[in-house]
């Protein structure tokens, strides 16, 4: 193998065992949330029908975090999706770093556009 | 319905469709959103933002055991990520400016397209090995492992595929699927990359695809975490089941009934979004 072949490879296992810890990170802690979502609000009436939207602490990093400070359980599930969300940013990110280590500046180019446009994506101005 | 009885039968609902999908190889994002909207009576926009973390969850835990095999080709994924994600990006914002009975309308139409693509028998692809210079610019030929050690392939029409994924993109982010069956069919029909490279790295894109419309969604207020809970844990689980179950099932009686799950949804749906009643 040559030596970029090796450090593709070895970005990749990186990558593999990142996206699982992602995967099963956000899982406990929507399920952790969710728990406490399901004991404090099981028995009341669940109506989707109306779209009303989400109130705007729930739509950003900021609000989310603010609201589990106080103990939100809808907050927190909000934040295990918010770490799903962030997986995927996280792997792109690392291959941006794998590619800059093989000294390939075409494709540490292309990464940090799929990169610039994940970050607009989430944080952009509303 | 109070919210445990909700959630433990959205769960139950997602787990199905998770395992179907997985099983069925069509994935479960597709029937999620006729789901909810159909059966459940939930705003389609709700539906769509719960679907597409979802879909996040389950590419992420599939690709993690997928990039060990050695089959995926993170070259050719980083490249056309760049269409699906600005495809993803227009997606969304489209979405957050058409009625919904219009996306209904066109989310019917994909599930009865799809139905067709999965009952229609798989064409063959030439195998070409000359190399095509744009491709080789790009540096995305490569190998992968096969009993008789790593095969190499050539990689063709690289402007159709970007094309065809900035398409694939677009509908993900209008209609919170995956859309992997376009992307299979952009890199194994139209670029000529052999089929287990396709599927694996279509795999990898599809979550970095779902990301890019996920945040438009979250900040627009269209993802429920009371809603995303059940439907996200109830699809990862049913998938990572369904791949475990895989290789020792057999698989086409199941792909028959599940298109006919899908054809008889996407009717309902394209019906009730002409009368209004969705």
């Amino acid at each position: 193998m040559t030596g970029a072949e090796w450090t593709d490879r070895r970005v990749e296992t990186i990558v593999g065992s990142l996206l699982r810890a992602g995967v099963i990170l956000s899982a406990l802690v929507v399920l952790g949330g969710g728990t406490a979502f399901l004991v404090g609000h099981g028995m009341e009436l669940a109506n989707y029908r109306v779209f009303r939207g989400e109130p705007s602490e729930l739509r950003h990093i900021r609000g989310i975090l603010r609201a589990i400070a106080s103990l939100h359980s809808r907050a927190v599930i909000q934040l295990g999706l918010l770490l799903l969300i962030a997986t995927p940013i996280a792997r792109v990110a690392l291959a941006m770093f794998g590619f800059a280590e093989e000294k390939d500046r075409m494709y540490v180019g292309f990464t940090g556009i799929v990169l610039l446009i994940l970050l607009y994506s989430l944080l952009g101005s509303a | 319905m109070n919210n445990l009885e909700f959630s433990l039968l959205i769960g139950a609902c997602s787990l199905a469709a998770g395992l179907l999908g997985a099983l069925t190889g069509l994935g479960g994002g597709v029937v999620l959103v006729p789901l909810l909207t159909v059966l459940f009576h939930v705003d389609i926009r709700y539906a769509i933002g719960a679907s597409l973390v979802s879909v996040i969850a389950t590419s992420s835990g599939a690709a993690a055991a997928y990039v060990k095999e050695g089959f995926t080709n993170i070259r050719i994924g980083m490249f056309l990520e760049i269409a699906t994600t600005l495809g993803a990006l227009l997606g969304a914002y489209i979405a957050l400016m058409v009625p919904t009975s219009a996306i209904a309308i066109v989310f019917g139409a994909v599930l009865l397209y799809s139905a067709y693509l999965s009952g229609r028998p798989q064409p063959v692809v030439p195998v070409d090995d000359r190399p095509d210079p744009l491709a080789t610019r790009l540096r995305m030929n490569g190998t992968y492992p096969s009993l008789d050690g790593p095969r190499s392939y050539y990689v063709h029409r690289v402007p159709t595929g970007f094309s065809l994924m900035f398409g694939a993109g677009a509908l993900s982010g209008l209609l919170g699927i995956g859309s992997g069956a376009v992307k299979v069919l952009a890199m194994d029909q139209a670029m000529r990359i052999p089929f287990k490279v396709s599927t694996t790295t279509s795999n990898l894109m599809i979550g970095v695809t779902a990301a890019a419309s996920a945040g438009v969604y979250m900040r627009r207020g269209y993802v429920d975490p009371a809603l995303a809970m059940p439907v996200m844990l109830g699809v990862l689980g049913g998938s990572v089941i369904g791949t475990r179950i895989l290789a020792r099932t057999r698989t086409s009686k199941l792909r028959l009934v599940f298109g006919a799950v899908i054809v008889v949804l996407g009717l309902e749906m394209v019906y009730k979004a002409i009368w209004g009643t969705l």
